[in-house]
């Protein structure tokens, strides 16, 4: 794989439950902060939710796009486009080819409250008030074709849509995009808004939220033995990714490379985890493999580690099938802890913490861990941060989907 | 209930500025909302929707389309008004 062409990372940008830039999020990471908090929402209590809390956006979009912007966009391109523009600018805000610029932001799940609300428009007031722009503001590639509107993106717009894994798969995407020669620079991504009662319902209903709803800020608590499900999290996390010829010419910073990733599908059930995790980790080997590099040379994952009972232990035997006894060399960190389960966006917010972790040399500690769960064979950094080593260093960015996607994403030091 | 021209115009220019975020005082009675406003048709159609919770007046679809200037609204609304 090393005839082919590097792909670097020059920008970054998120909007999360921790912070309204990536630079406030990843501050707000290493102090350990939950981004959980009741919902004060009427519907919490009008459906009588069990679960009443989540990890909503801590900046509105609405504070940095317009007015007619938040119109017409659904909050889940709202996130993407704040993120966008931050990792764009955090990039240099570079003149570019247009017909060599690329988008490629997923989702889990597109515009649901546009869509939710525009039904309940229809219902209750008639079709005159259902909004002209439902459409384009429902579909999952609203947000990669609203960014590549926005700044000039002609080489294509991508969406990858593999429910919790659409970040990761779409960075992924966007690697390969530059390897076949689409382009020489690609905005790629994550994003999901759908803290609504119908999609908060339907997660609850299937057992998989956690209810520990007198402590929202201790309640996303991966591989502790109290952990009862994940928390609910909103936001967009997205990276600038160029050629490293292209960042090289441009005299860009770069943080880091991506360097390869490794995807498979379990066809084993539609939401439950292969409990031997033979398909997260034949990704995990093939993202390892494809970067030209040995487990060995792993020094840190950062896992899907969502805090399901089932979930948490599923990767930790996965990963420790792939990499056998190399496995403990990498420290373990769960950042869902702290940003809740962002869905379709965090695949991409996890794969910004791996890059700033490779970039700073630092894996922040998973919180809310009282007692490790002792079926969970792993080195789980927590307490205190662990300073990664010198010299070349890669770390690995595990993301699954409901549907049995299984997306690893391996970085380097550059 | 009926309201003079000026007042139409007033509010048709808030209605336009909240879908467009165009300044109010740019939407005079002699500018078209295509050529002159920049107002794509799915503009239009909220404009118009909004216009008629405004109002209380109803503006068929096919009528939409002989609605070239913001005069032409202003005048529509004015004549139809309960």
């Amino acid at each position: 794989m090393s005839t082919e062409r590097r792909v670097v990372v020059t920008g970054l940008g998120a909007t999360t439950p921790l912070g309204g830039t990536i630079t406030q999020t990843w501050d707000a990471i290493l102090a350990g902060t939950s981004g959980a908090r009741p919902l004060t929402q009427d519907w919490v209590q009008e459906y009588d939710l069990p679960v009443t809390f989540a990890a909503t956006i801590h900046t509105s979009p609405e504070e940095v796009l317009s007015k007619v912007e938040c119109r017409r966009m659904d909050p889940s391109a709202q996130y993407a486009m704040v993120a966008s523009r931050e990792a764009w600018a955090d990039a240099g805000s570079p003149e570019v080819d247009p017909d060599r610029f690329m988008v490629a932001i997923g989702t889990g799940m597109g515009g649901v409250n546009t869509l939710l609300d525009q039904w309940d428009n229809l219902r209750e007031k008639g079709v005159r008030r259902v909004f002209p722009l439902t459409v384009p503001m429902i579909m999952p590639n609203s947000s990669s074709g609203n960014v590549s509107l926005a700044l000039g993106a002609r080489a294509g717009a991508h969406t990858a849509v593999s429910a919790c894994a659409s970040g990761a798969e779409s960075m992924a995407l966007a690697m390969d995009q530059i390897r076949l020669g689409r382009a020489d620079i690609v905005i790629a991504g994550g994003t999901e808004a759908a803290i609504h009662p119908l999609p908060f319902a339907g997660f609850a209903q299937m057992q998989a939220l956690s209810k520990r709803n007198d402590d929202p800020a201790g309640a996303s608590r991966p591989y502790d033995t109290g952990r009862d499900g994940f928390v609910m999290g909103e936001g967009a996390g997205v990276i600038v990714l160029e050629s490293e010829e292209h960042a090289r010419a441009r005299g860009a910073r770069i943080y880091a490379e991506l360097s390869a990733a490794g995807m498979s599908a379990d066809a084993h059930h539609i939401t439950a985890p292969e409990p031997e995790g033979a398909g997260a980790s034949r990704a995990m080997v093939e993202a390892v493999k494809r970067a030209g590099l040995t487990p060995a040379d792993i020094v840190h994952i950062n896992a899907h580690a969502t805090s399901t009972p089932v979930g948490d232990v599923a990767e930790a035997n996965a990963i420790r099938r792939a990499f056998g006894d190399a496995t403990d060399g990498m420290c373990v960190t769960g950042t869902k802890s702290m940003t809740g389960h962002l869905l379709g966006a965090a695949g991409a917010l996890e794969a910004l913490f791996t890059i700033l972790s490779v970039h700073h040399r630092i894996a922040p500690a998973t919180i809310n861990i009282e007692e490790l769960d002792p079926a969970i064979a792993l080195d789980v950094v927590r307490g205190e941060h662990r300073t990664l080593p010198d010299g070349d260093i890669a770390a690995l960015n595990n993301s699954f989907g409901f549907g049995g996607h299984n997306v690893a994403l391996t970085v380097k030091s550059i | 209930m009926a309201q003079s021209e000026q007042e139409i115009l007033a509010g048709l220019a808030e209605i336009v500025n909240e879908e467009t975020g165009l300044d109010p005082e740019a939407v005079q009675s002699d500018k078209a909302f295509t050529d002159d406003l920049d107002i794509d048709s799915l503009s239009m159609m909220t404009i118009v929707v909004n216009a008629e919770e405004k109002f209380g007046v109803r503006i068929p679809d096919d009528e939409v389309k002989n609605l070239r200037t913001v005069g032409d609204a202003v005048t529509f609304i004015k004549n139809n008004q309960a």
